[in-house]
């Protein structure tokens, strides 16, 4: 049934934007600055699984590698940046996230790291079946992006509600002076935001990667933005809420786009959704003034 | 195309750049309506003067002239989002306005789609042509010194106090009585319509337009420009500018780096001097004005 089928699919495409801004999210829930490097990010994740599944051959390895390394070059990013910018006007670090963007980005591009050209990442499903129901079915390489979703959303629940670090971030995004005068040590929880935020964006790097079997150095610009959209719909710093407006943006591009997407670009519409909800419902869908 | 020497086309693209970065200057430097969607302002005016040209056979100065008043009100259509958000919820909207112009560009057989509009006529101002790269040249650099002067006016003017107190305050603007939307469309307007003059100066000068040439890194590019020269100034913009353009010009390695390089320097800008090299305060321009000062100062002593 079609029905059934593209809603199958809108989830595993809603699941690879979850995991880009879910980290987007935190990040603006503590520090309420909007991380567009974390494209970049994405894209690095991306690079690194290739190389790695290129060496070993092995997708759960490469999968860790590229989620520990851009969780490191998260965290570098706000050791080097964000850290001194916690207290400028709330353009300053948006500028300078878009300058790491431009240059990270245009950085890839060069031939002695990624090139201007697609490069396969032919891990195909990792192993995992096919799924086939009376109602949908599902491609080894959608089970896999559903499973590993669902493992590293399980992860980060409870890493938000069981764990000390969790809990600090918690009453961080509450209120950081607050949080900083009962003893919230700050700067850890920010940098295991960052951690954390970058590592699931690399995570997405790859099953992106793996998903349309090619990796490029522009890859992370369409669902960087798109994430963003995601932020705006969801209420800005909620995680259900970002949770929800992911998989609402992925039904709505592959069932009402489908239909008018002869007139613009699905990406084209995906935006004036964005000018159109900063218009007229600025704190999101389910946002309070 | 009408290309009288490398040098002569370098110095067109840098005036064309200054007046975008200067137009760019009066939303983002005065009114504090930071803007990631330049470019379409830029593309708006290169389209609407090319399509005034090739479908109606419109003469060159009409040509500049329809881009200019087409793009200022485009621009207060597309600054109403900033009547809703702020801060970086703008930039976001801007970022998007942007994205759906090219995509509007490249996709509506009207505006020639991918392909672009081609063979659009040199300028000829009342039967004289401007087939040599130099006039086309002062031409461009005068339509850089009108947008210095608007700007020198504008930050004159009753608007340009309002402008003052929008980008440090809106509140405090509304408080006081100043019409916080009447100003930012204001403000929209004004600069989207020299931006478009910009963009009519340049399909003319490179005979041809394409959706890509006005897409998002454009945009970064001219909001570096401003930010590395000084934001809110009237020399800051004018320097970034004339450096930024320049330099992937006539550097061969800086060109091949040209993102890097305004990546990096947008980074650097925000760390160390977020009001830019010659912004008021900023390391250079103080060291600069007390140079300039210290003379005359000494010489009283001595008297």
């Amino acid at each position: 049934m079609p029905f059934m089928q593209n809603l199958s699919n809108a989830v595993v495409l809603a699941s690879t934007y979850i995991l880009m801004a879910v980290g987007l999210t935190m990040v603006y829930g503590v520090l309420k600055v909007l991380h567009i490097a974390q494209a970049a990010v994405y894209t690095i994740g991306a690079f690194i699984g290739l190389l790695v599944f290129t060496w070993v051959g092995n997708f759960w390895l490469a999968l860790a590698a590229a989620m520990l390394i851009s969780g490191v070059i998260g965290v570098l990013i706000y050791r080097l940046t964000y850290h001194y910018m916690l207290d400028a006007p709330r353009t300053v670090p948006l500028i300078a996230s878009i300058g790491m963007f431009v240059m990270f980005t245009d950085l890839l591009q060069k031939d002695f790291l990624m090139g201007p050209y697609q490069k396969a990442l032919p891990a195909g499903g990792a192993g995992l079946p096919a799924v086939k129901t009376a109602w949908f079915s599902l491609a080894p390489k959608q089970l896999l992006i559903l499973v590993v979703t669902a493992v590293l959303l399980v992860a980060v629940y409870f890493i938000l509600t069981r764990t000390r670090i969790g809990l600090g971030w918690q009453a961080a995004a509450m209120d950081r002076d607050m949080a900083a005068a009962v003893g919230v040590n700050l700067n850890r929880v920010i940098a295991f935001n960052f951690f954390l935020g970058s590592a699931l964006a690399g995570a997405a790097g790859v099953l992106v990667g793996v998903y349309n079997n090619s990796v490029f150095a522009t890859m992370g610009d369409l669902p960087s933005y798109k994430a963003f959209i995601i932020i705006v719909l969801g209420g800005m710093g909620s995680l259900p809420g970002t949770i929800v407006a992911s998989l609402l943006l992925a039904i709505v591009e592959n069932f009402l786009v489908a239909s008018i997407g002869y007139v613009l670009p699905r990406d084209a519409i995906a935006f004036l959704v964005l000018i159109l909800m900063l218009m007229f419902r600025p704190h999101g869908l389910f946002g309070q003034e | 195309m009408i290309i009288g020497g490398y040098v002569i086309s370098v110095a067109v693209f840098v005036g064309i750049w200054v007046t975008l970065a200067l137009s760019l200057n009066i939303l983002t430097g005065y009114a504090g309506q930071v803007s990631l969607g330049h470019a379409a302002f830029f593309g708006i005016g290169a389209y609407t003067s090319a399509i005034l040209s090739l479908r109606y056979g419109l003469p060159f100065w009409a040509d500049l002239l329809g881009a200019i008043v087409v793009t200022g009100l485009v621009g207060m259509v597309l600054g109403l989002p900033s009547l809703r958000v702020r801060h970086d919820f703008l930039v976001l909207a801007t970022m998007g306005i942007n994205f759906v112009v090219v995509a509007v560009f490249k996709y509506v057989d009207f505006f020639g789609g991918a392909m672009g509009l081609v063979n659009i006529p040199a300028p000829s101002i009342l039967g004289y042509s401007f087939r040599g790269g130099t006039p086309y040249l002062l031409l461009v650099w005068a339509f850089a010194f009108l947008t210095w002067l608007v700007s020198w006016y504008v930050s004159r003017t009753w608007t340009g106090l309002a402008f003052n107190i929008l980008r440090i305050d809106e509140d405090a603007a509304a408080a006081v009585g100043v019409s916080v939307p009447r100003f930012k469309v204001y403000a929209f307007c004004i600069s989207a319509a020299l931006a478009g003059g910009a963009g009519s100066l340049y399909g003319h000068f490179i005979g041809s337009v394409f959706p890509d040439t006005f897409a998002f890194v454009e945009s970064i590019a001219i909001l570096s420009m401003v930010i590395f020269g000084g934001v809110g100034t009237l020399r800051g913009p004018i320097l970034g500018a004339i450096i930024l353009k320049a330099a992937p010009e006539l550097l061969r390695v800086v060109g091949s780096y040209r993102f890097t390089l305004y990546g990096g320097l947008l980074v650097l800008m925000m760390l160390f001097q977020p009001m830019g090299l010659l912004g008021d305060d900023s390391f250079l321009w103080r060291n600069l004005t007390r140079f300039f000062h210290r003379r005359p100062e000494a010489e009283e002593v001595v008297s």
